[in-house]
């Protein structure tokens, strides 16, 4: 038996390495070839081109104050970013009474704050319908006012950010239910239904959302006994008829997912067409698609921006009718990139959440 | 069976209420009803129209012009919006960080913007910060930029040119034949012959030649500045310009997203398989990557053709005559709500139909053929 020799490893070796030095790193990610390399310096080139006049423009020269005889002396080398200040409650809020400004300001932090606890998976439950419930009924009785000792404010003078706001979830809210209904109708074996609802779908998607806008707010009054109609309930409808088909798709999207085996399970159980819906089918399939849902709800809150063509001042309106007096117009520009900058916060925060959610929603049913 | 018969009368008596309600309400305001009336003078003038238009035509005529502004914008956005769709989202997957950030921010920056609000932005740039025609911004040799929209040298119709038409035809011909002939050696033979730039040789020989034969017609209508404005040459108005740009770059936001997840969805396995095969990179993107790819990316691309389409209604926003603005109009003047709005709505189902057809008839020639 050969001498018994202790074990002594050897060193170990460093880990590789994983932080490049700056140059390394800009030789592999920006300069690896001539194709790459000729690219990055032509944008190199074209930012050094762009950035420092838009720097100039946006900061340097800006004028940051409500200042009209400073902005007309810088127009043309400084943005006016004074016409926020000046005109931002009128493109935020709208038409709405000045003086009672809160209430808007009011009913918007409690759709936001109702949307916001709906991205909330805590609050996934049957509360959530109350809450909303109420968010949407106190945001109702906050704008229109007359009871309370609140002035009463026509639906006519609501405007802005809260508009925007009210008719994407709104409408949306509404036509859930109705979508749920027209994708399992879809999926029926009644031909008479099904062949509704493929009718209602194709028509609905076929067609613009300006042309559903204007068939709601011109030929919808006519429908009505008196022929007399609120315009804001008039749009709702439209958007709601319009949403339903789109959100209708997305549903059986989840619908088809469904493997065949769990309907057959439910029914070799003995549950009944809509007791199988309800029980089983639904929860699984709308699951799936919750994700697809809140890119609808920025579609949605995008394409509400469309109501200002039939003249409802939503935030998109609010700017063109804050900018109109003739002082102001020469600043539409700053005007509108800062409603557009509501909108991106808005929808890049929207789109990050569905992005995350489809993350870790479903990872239950990933087997790899 | 109860369910049909139960939805369905639901459904008559929905529709008879609101019928009764229509009639009642139509009457009690002296509506008329028909579509009698679009053989009627419209007695307005449309401002841009690629057919002749004068206001004592019809209706019939005037929604027929705003048809084809509407295509007029749409064929020429849906072409830019999918070459720079193609080139940001292959940009998103680039090695070079700075490609794939700049293509990442424009992605971002243009999809979470409502149109409606770029097409108000851009209008704005286009009318308000060019300079007015008599200063026009010169970019290129023959084109001019200002206020009253960009003009641009057209070539000068000449009979010669009907021997460049016959050309092309040829060539288009010949082109097509040597695909064919290809196709048969490749079967074959199993050697695939070169195919695309032989047949783009053939195209455009065949085409200079038809020219030559022509006479070499030249005569190029180049726009002119004189010293208050631009004369002659192409015009588009801004209210184009700005629905075009409008559409397309909000569009190419959304095909560079699809391309990128079509790209992304061939498995790496594929790529060194190919490898493994020894095909060489531009073949086996070409052969093995592209097809897989496209499978993928098709049908979305395809609603988002059908979306700019619908989008370019909201030319009506910014003034474009396209066929919203027209309906809009024509309902103005008659007061036939439900009759022009039909007729609209019709319209864009139609191009709708069309559209998902001509793409399912080539989604049906690229999909997986299973044996």
């Amino acid at each position: 038996m050969a001498a018994e020799q202790a074990f002594t490893p050897i060193a170990s070796r460093p880990p590789p390495q994983r932080h490049l030095g700056a140059l390394a790193w800009m030789r592999s990610r920006l300069f690896d070839g001539p194709l790459n390399s000729a690219l990055t310096v032509a944008l190199l080139a074209l930012l050094a081109l762009a950035l420092p006049p838009l720097l100039s423009w946006g900061l340097l020269h800006a004028v940051f104050g409500a200042d009209n005889d400073a902005c007309r002396a810088a127009y043309g080398s400084g943005a006016c970013w004074g016409v926020v200040a000046e005109k931002g409650r009128l493109i935020v809020f709208g038409r709405y009474p000045y003086a009672e400004q809160w209430r808007p300001l009011l009913g918007c932090l409690l759709l936001v704050a109702v949307l916001v606890a709906s991205g909330m998976r805590r609050f996934w439950n049957a509360s959530l319908l109350l809450a909303w419930a109420l968010a949407l009924g106190g945001f109702y009785v906050l704008m229109r006012g007359d009871v309370f000792g609140l002035s009463s404010v026509e639906t006519d003078r609501w405007g802005g950010l809260p508009l925007t706001l009210m008719l994407s979830a709104v409408s949306l809210a509404i036509a859930f239910p109705l979508a749920v209904l027209v994708a399992l109708g879809r999926q029926s074996k009644l031909p008479a239904i099904r062949t509704l609802c493929v009718l209602y779908v194709e028509l609905i998607r076929g067609v613009p959302l300006i042309s559903v806008l204007f068939m709601a707010s011109f030929v919808l009054p006519l429908f009505m006994p008196g022929g007399r109609m609120d315009v804001l309930l008039r749009v709702l409808i439209g958007m709601t008829l319009f949403a339903a088909a789109y959100l209708a798709e997305v549903i059986r999207g989840g619908l088809q997912a469904i493997p065949k085996g769990q309907v057959e399970a439910a029914q070799a159980l003995g549950l009944s067409y809509w007791q199988m819906q309800r029980k089983i089918v639904l929860p699984q399939a709308l699951r799936m698609v919750v994700p697809a849902i809140v890119n609808t709800f920025i579609g949605a809150f995008k394409d509400t921006s469309l109501v200002t063509i039939v003249s409802l001042y939503d935030l998109t309106g609010a700017v063109q009718l804050a900018l109109g007096d003739a002082d102001w117009r020469k600043f539409f520009l700053e005007g509108q990139l800062f409603a557009a900058a509501i909108y991106f916060v808005a929808c890049f925060a929207m789109s990050r959440y569905s992005r995350w959610l489809e993350g870790h929603l479903n990872t239950g049913l990933k087997r790899s | 069976m109860v369910y049909q018969v139960l939805a369905l009368l639901l459904l008559a008596a929905a529709v008879g209420y609101l019928l009764h309600n229509t009639l009642q309400n139509m009457r009690s305001r002296g509506i008329q009803s028909g579509f009698g009336f679009f053989l009627e003078t419209a007695g307005f003038s449309i401002g841009e129209t690629l057919l002749p238009f004068d206001s004592s035509e019809s209706y019939a005529k005037a929604y027929a012009v705003g048809l084809s502004n509407t295509l007029r914008v749409a064929i020429v956005g849906i072409i830019g919006a999918t070459l720079l769709g193609t080139l940001v989202g292959i940009g998103r997957l680039s090695r070079n960080v700075l490609v794939r950030g700049l293509c990442g921010a424009y992605v971002e920056l243009f999809r979470n913007v409502p149109l409606l609000l770029q097409l108000f932005i851009w209008y704005f740039v286009l009318t308000e910060l060019l300079p007015p025609v008599d200063d026009a911004l010169h970019p290129l040799p023959g084109l001019w930029l200002s206020k009253n929209g960009l003009q641009f040298p057209v070539p000068l119709w000449a009979p010669g040119h009907w021997g460049t038409l016959a050309g092309l035809a040829l060539g288009a011909a010949a082109a097509w034949a040597w695909g064919r002939a290809a196709r048969a050696r490749f079967h074959a033979t199993g050697r695939r012959p070169p195919v695309v730039i032989p047949a783009l040789l053939l195209l455009v020989a065949a085409m200079l030649l038809g020219w030559i034969a022509g006479g070499m017609p030249s005569g190029l209508d180049v726009p002119e500045k004189t010293a208050i404005t631009v004369v002659d040459g192409g015009a588009v108005t801004p209210e184009y310009l700005t629905v075009l740009l409008g559409l397309a770059i909000y569009t190419a936001a959304y095909i560079a997203e699809i391309v990128r997840a079509g790209i992304q969805s061939v498995p790496y396995g594929q790529h060194e398989a190919s490898a493994a095969l020894g095909l060489s990179r531009a073949q086996a993107l070409r052969l093995v990557q592209l097809p897989q790819a496209l499978r993928v990316i098709i049908p979305p691309l395809t609603s988002q053709y059908l979306n700019l389409t619908k989008n370019s209604s909201l030319a009506v926003a910014v003034g474009y005559p396209d066929l919203v603005s027209i309906a809009a109009t024509t309902l103005n003047q008659t007061g036939r709500a439900l009759e022009c709005i039909a007729v609209m709505m019709a319209c864009y189902l139609t191009l709708s139909l069309l559209t998902s057809l001509f793409m399912n008839l080539y989604n049906r020639r690229a999909r997986i053929r299973e044996r």
